[in-house]
């Protein structure tokens, strides 16, 4: 039966709200935002065409470096351990607590592990600016268990201050990937554990060498997620430490922020600005090309 | 991929393998092992809890009480002066109000411009869907500062600048590229019987819309409308750049950005911090069940 409806085609029409938006929104001011990074621009006087100048000028900036710099430590903390730990919970949420005690207890830990990430950073930050203050919380409690001399001026040592602030992420990132993890292991085949624990393997030799193959393709979307996400953090620091002491905290996000809205210099900021988007497109393109050769895979 | 609406909550249990008899002492071990990794974890989430504890004690603590008796004692006599003069001091009340209008409106017109979007690509299958979908996922993940100082031109340009309006515009957008690839991924599993009964009975497409589509993908709209509402809510960077004025201060931008500004004592920041926290586990509480089954969805943010 091929009559002609009025369904077959013409659907470009429903786009051109979203089309427009974009257009307005996105594409334009990203565009933007490259055109300014080749002027010296202060946000009010004509901007001025240098060229190149302004990235030349940032492969000698300490704070430009530092942001960077920093930005890869904090990898650590946003990526790398938080889906470890998250495997880790993962795998005896759902394996072992979950039988021993049944899914509900195992969906209890789950909601309280991923209570934090509905909340907003920038909150998150500030009860945790109140807990590092030197006479705060973390102190008084190291104090009490004999612990003081571990007290620290958390925030304001520059060679400790990156670290307090990758404690906080830590415990604000890890039920992301719990909670994926945990997903994961509900469609995985049990079969296969099955199978693996009745040759003998340990639970642990199971983990590691069944389980954690099984949910490859969620850990690779957890580890590039919070990659991108590492790249674009801002109110963590911006209500922690405001990038100091010094430049021991600075992320490329505050250093464009401090750019744009407090030093008028907004031909250097777009250029901090269209470095990370290309980090973070290029992260992305290996994305979607992993993705994209997995769905092939699956389809022949 | 894993991109799902529907939650998977079947019992963990369900696949437990097959017992076997084992000998009454390594049964016994068994448990005593089974009760200390629950109480290992009890211990964990008591860590992970204890920043709310440690601020929720503090915030009904009087100064004087807090200096005498340090952070971690209870407080002596329970008081609300902190949480009360905070509230007065930035507002409070109006900043809940301004991110209850702009998350709202955000995430009712996001969704709708995400199914506008997904509509097109989804059912209507137009030229280039692909390259489309690649497009709003890179524009989803595109930095803010990639495109925070135009848009903060063109607001001032436009008499937008410190109003409300410009936010929800540009978060509407923002919103809608994952939601755009959200409902279009949900859509390719859409039933193409009733497309063709549709087809049959000679629908048109704005009929096909509203009267099957929505209804169909109602829980999936729910899921990204809580989505946006609560990632809208928690933004930080885009509302500190558009809102000057404390009187559109959002939840966040009240509790984060006043610090230092307003003189206020180490006892008014945790009664604020406790006032930032609270709505975030209420709406935690309401949409629980929404949010464990769309997280999924939100790997891709």
């Amino acid at each position: 039966m091929k009559r002609r409806s009025s369904l077959d085609g013409g659907y470009a029409i429903f786009m051109l709200p979203g089309l427009i938006a974009f257009a307005i929104v996105i594409v334009g001011p990203f565009l933007a935002t490259v055109a300014i990074s080749f002027t010296k621009w202060n946000g009010v006087q004509a901007p001025k065409w240098v060229g190149l100048d302004n990235y030349a000028g940032l492969l000698g900036d300490p704070y430009f470096v530092a942001s960077f710099q920093n930005t890869i430590v904090l990898l650590l903390a946003m990526v790398v351990i938080p889906t470890i730990l998250g495997l880790l919970l993962a795998g005896l949420l759902y394996s072992y607590v979950g039988r021993k005690f049944g899914p509900r207890t195992a969906s209890f830990f789950r909601a309280g592990f991923y209570l934090p990430q509905v909340m907003p950073v920038a909150v998150a930050g500030v009860v945790w600016g109140w807990i590092l203050t030197p006479d705060g919380a973390l102190n008084s409690i190291l104090q009490s268990v004999g612990l003081g001399v571990l007290a620290q001026n958390w925030l304001g040592n520059p060679d400790i201050a990156i670290f307090s602030v990758m404690g906080m992420m830590v415990w604000f990132q890890i039920g992301f990937p719990l909670v994926i993890f945990f997903t994961a292991l509900q469609r995985m085949d049990q079969t296969i554990i099955e199978a693996a624990s009745l040759d003998g393997a340990s639970s642990w030799q199971t983990f590691i060498h069944v389980t954690i193959h099984q949910i490859r393709p969620e850990i690779f979307v957890v580890v590039l997620m919070t990659t991108i996400a590492t790249f674009k953090v801002f109110a963590q620091v911006f209500v922690l430490t405001r990038g100091g002491p010094g430049t021991a905290t600075y992320v490329p996000s505050y250093y464009t922020y401090l750019n744009f809205f407090q030093k008028d210099q907004v031909g250097l900021g777009s250029a901090v600005a269209t470095i990370v988007t290309v980090v973070v497109l290029v992260v992305a393109a290996v994305f979607i090309n992993f993705q994209a050769r997995r769905d092939l895979a699956k389809e022949s | 991929m894993a991109i799902s609406s529907t939650a998977d909550t079947r019992p963990a249990t369900k696949a437990a393998r097959p017992t076997r008899r084992k000998p009454l002492r390594s049964r016994a071990m068994g448990v005593v092992q089974a009760y200390g990794v629950l109480l290992g974890l009890l211990a964990l989430l008591v860590v992970m809890f204890s920043p709310f504890a440690i601020i929720a004690i503090n915030a009904v603590k009087t100064p004087t009480d807090l200096a005498a008796n340090g952070p971690l004692s209870l407080p002596q006599n329970p008081t609300m002066d902190n949480i009360v003069s905070f509230w007065n001091a930035v507002d409070f009340g109006g900043a809940l109000r301004n991110s209850l209008v702009i998350s709202l409106c955000v995430a009712v017109f996001a969704t709708a411009l995400s199914l506008l979007n997904a509509f097109a690509l989804g059912i209507g299958h137009v030229r280039g869907a692909i390259w489309m979908l690649v497009f709003f996922m890179l524009a989803n993940i595109l930095p803010n500062e990639a495109i925070v100082y135009p848009l903060y031109y063109m607001a001032k340009f436009a008499g937008l600048y410190n109003t409300q309006l410009a936010v929800i515009i540009v978060f509407t957008v923002i919103q809608s590229a994952f939601g755009t690839y959200f409902i279009a991924s949900v859509m390719r599993a859409f039933p193409r019987e009733i497309l063709d009964a549709a087809r049959v009975d000679g629908c048109g497409k704005i009929q096909l819309l509203v009267r099957v589509v929505v209804p169909i993908m109602g829980p999936s709209l729910a899921v990204l409308m809580v989505f946006a509402f609560i990632w809208t809510w928690n933004e930080f960077y885009l509302p500190l750049v558009f809102l000057v004025d404390n009187s559109q201060y959002t939840v966040p931008l009240a509790v984060a950005a006043t610090q230092g500004e307003h003189m206020m004592n180490e006892s008014q920041v945790a009664a604020s911090a406790l006032l930032g926290v609270l709505p975030c586990v209420l709406f935690f509480l309401v949409f629980q069940r929404t949010l464990t089954r769309g997280i999924t969805a939100g790997s891709y943010r």
